[in-house]
């Protein structure tokens, strides 16, 4: 194969692979979602469709796509059909130039764990995710509803408004590592496969950067749209906000959107702050063997509760969910599979962990009121942001 | 490929621009507006402008439309009525329309004959822009700094006013 071809076959293959895997996450995390809040709140959660609920996110594809899709007839069609497509198009956009790993050999070829490097790759995605406000915006006016309009409302000008201090925690990580490119970003920070990093090189412990991390993650909890910043759907005031006259598909449409939103800070969170697919230390010094430990450790006790079954179906459905955890942790051992699962799995460590305290805040923190949260956003995010920017110029400025 | 891209985004922002014109509903206009400023965004990428494409779609594209959008929303502003009354328009509009053809073919037939070239030019990064704005513009850069300074604080000042 000649390399124009390559390229577009390997290319072909990413994008493919990247989109079956996003999908997945983004159905399996609703149920992660719903699992961990009803433990936050001491109930079970889904339990029933398949062994603790794994099958729930099928379950409720189907009752999407078969229910029935209401057309109001006092909508601006157009509109109201574009809107959904908008929200789920932009937040899916983003992913393609988030780097998952390094540069890996895959049967000689050389490419990248990403589907395209832009030099502008942070631009890129605070572009697609301003334009995705026009989702929400047009559904909410298009819906012809007051609630509909309201959220939407609530909903622009709360992103409007955090997209200030979510740029401008932005800009100081960017300053430190001195590009917008996604993947130099995270060379930057210990991931040049030359001269390995530890910890101490990700821009979270670069001096104060913490607290631009902090202002990050509130801004992002914003323009996500998510608790204790949900405003626009807040079910108690707006009946379900922007997305109430949706249904079926299109209602889907929107939640994929959201959760889709919520990977892309993440990762976004993960490649500024937190090293991207960078170890917390060097393999040399046993990195590597982490996640056969966690891996092999999770076989174990699952064999070992298959061993001694508290129901009878255990004895036969824990045991191969244990080979299989094995078998992952050995793979983590072979050469080959080692140079793409390690980064891999640390940069998945790391979305999760921030994913998770999504998920923790939203089953623990109360839903601010709406002229709090602009408050909020103006007199103190946006100050410290600014602050924060100011220092870290300087600082670079002068040590260089 | 640039030629067919160029002729494709080309095509939209002519069409979307008519479109903001015809459209009697404020919200169509503002969203082929968008669709202006979107496909401008992909031309300049065409142009190796990079940095610009960006700083279009987040700052027209993202924000100031989305003002406009929102500004339309809570007016809630309906359908405009068509009405064909104005005489000058009836009477220059044609005139005026083959006059600025004909100064806009006489302006490009006076360039010398440079042309655009697609992936010619290479300046277009955040760096060579930041270089460029803090080197040779400063004093332009500062200036318009110092404008949009004056434009918050007469909005602040208007504002207070009505409070």
């Amino acid at each position: 194969m000649d390399p124009s071809t390559a390229f577009y076959v390997i290319s072909l293959i990413k994008i493919l692979l990247v989109f079956a895997v996003l999908m997945t996450t983004l159905a399996y995390l609703q149920w992660v979602e719903r699992k961990v809040i009803a433990h936050i709140q001491v109930r079970p959660g889904p339990y029933f469709v398949g062994p603790h609920g794994l099958l729930q996110p099928l379950a409720d594809v189907i009752k999407l796509i078969t229910k029935e899709d209401l057309l109001p007839p006092y909508v601006n069609k157009p509109l109201y059909l574009a809107a959904p497509f908008i929200a789920v198009s932009m937040a899916l956009l983003s992913i393609s130039v988030i780097p998952f790993g390094p540069e890996i050999d895959v049967f000689g070829y050389h490419t990248y764990m990403q589907l395209t490097d832009l030099n502008i790759g942070v631009l890129f995605v605070l572009a697609v995710s301003s334009v995705g406000v026009y989702g929400v915006a047009l559904a909410g006016w298009s819906s012809n509803n007051k609630y509909a309009l309201l959220g939407a409302l609530r909903s622009s000008a709360q992103m409007i408004s955090y997209e200030l201090p979510l740029s401008l925690a932005i800009a100081a990580p960017l300053l430190i590592s001195n590009t917008l490119s996604l993947r130099k970003l995270v060379e930057t920070q210990g991931g040049n496969p030359a001269h390995a990093g530890t910890l101490w090189d990700w821009n979270l412990f670069h001096g104060w950067q913490w607290i631009g991390f902090i202002v990050f993650l509130i801004a992002a909890f914003a323009e996500t749209n998510r608790i204790p910043f949900d405003l626009a759907e807040a079910e108690n005031e707006l009946v379900a906000g922007f997305h109430t006259e949706y249904s079926s598909m299109k209602f889907a449409a929107f939640f994929m959107a959201e959760y889709a939103n919520m990977i892309t800070v993440s990762a976004m969170a993960v490649l500024l702050f937190l090293g991207g697919w960078v170890a917390p230390w060097p393999a040399e010094y046993g990195s590597g063997l982490v996640p056969v430990a966690v891996f092999a450790l999770a076989g174990l006790v699952a064999i070992y509760h298959g061993l001694h079954p508290a129901r009878r179906m255990d004895r036969f459905s824990l045991p191969v969910v244990g080979v299989i955890f094995l078998m992952i942790a050995a793979a983590f051992l072979a050469p080959f599979t080692q140079s793409w699962l390690l980064p891999l799995f640390w940069f998945c460590a790391k979305t999760g962990a921030i994913l998770f305290a999504f998920i923790w805040v939203r089953g623990t923190l109360p839903r601010f009121r709406y002229d709090q949260l602009m408050g909020f956003a103006w007199k103190y995010l946006f100050p410290v942001a600014v602050v924060n920017l100011l220092l870290t110029g300087l600082v670079v400025a002068l040590v260089g | 490929m640039d030629v067919i891209l160029f002729l494709i985004f080309a095509a939209i922002a002519l069409v979307a621009a008519v479109n903001v014109v015809v459209q009697s509903h404020p919200i169509s206009s503002a969203i082929s507006l968008i669709g202006v400023m979107g496909s401008l965004a992909v031309l300049y990428l065409l142009l190796g402008a990079e940095f610009i494409a960006a700083a279009q779609v987040i700052v027209y594209a993202g924000a100031v439309m989305v003002l406009f959008l929102f500004v339309i929303m809570l007016l809630n502003a309906g359908t405009e009525a068509r009405q064909s009354k104005s005489e000058t328009a009836h009477l220059l509009g044609v005139p005026a329309l083959v006059v600025f053809a004909l100064l806009l073919v006489y302006f490009i037939h006076q360039q010398p004959e440079s042309g655009v070239h697609f992936g010619g030019f290479t300046g277009g990064s955040a760096q060579a822009v930041g270089r460029a704005l803090f080197t040779t513009y400063l004093l332009p850069f500062e200036v318009t700094s110092v404008l949009i300074l004056i434009a918050i604080i007469g909005a602040i000042v208007l504002a207070r006013k009505e409070i």
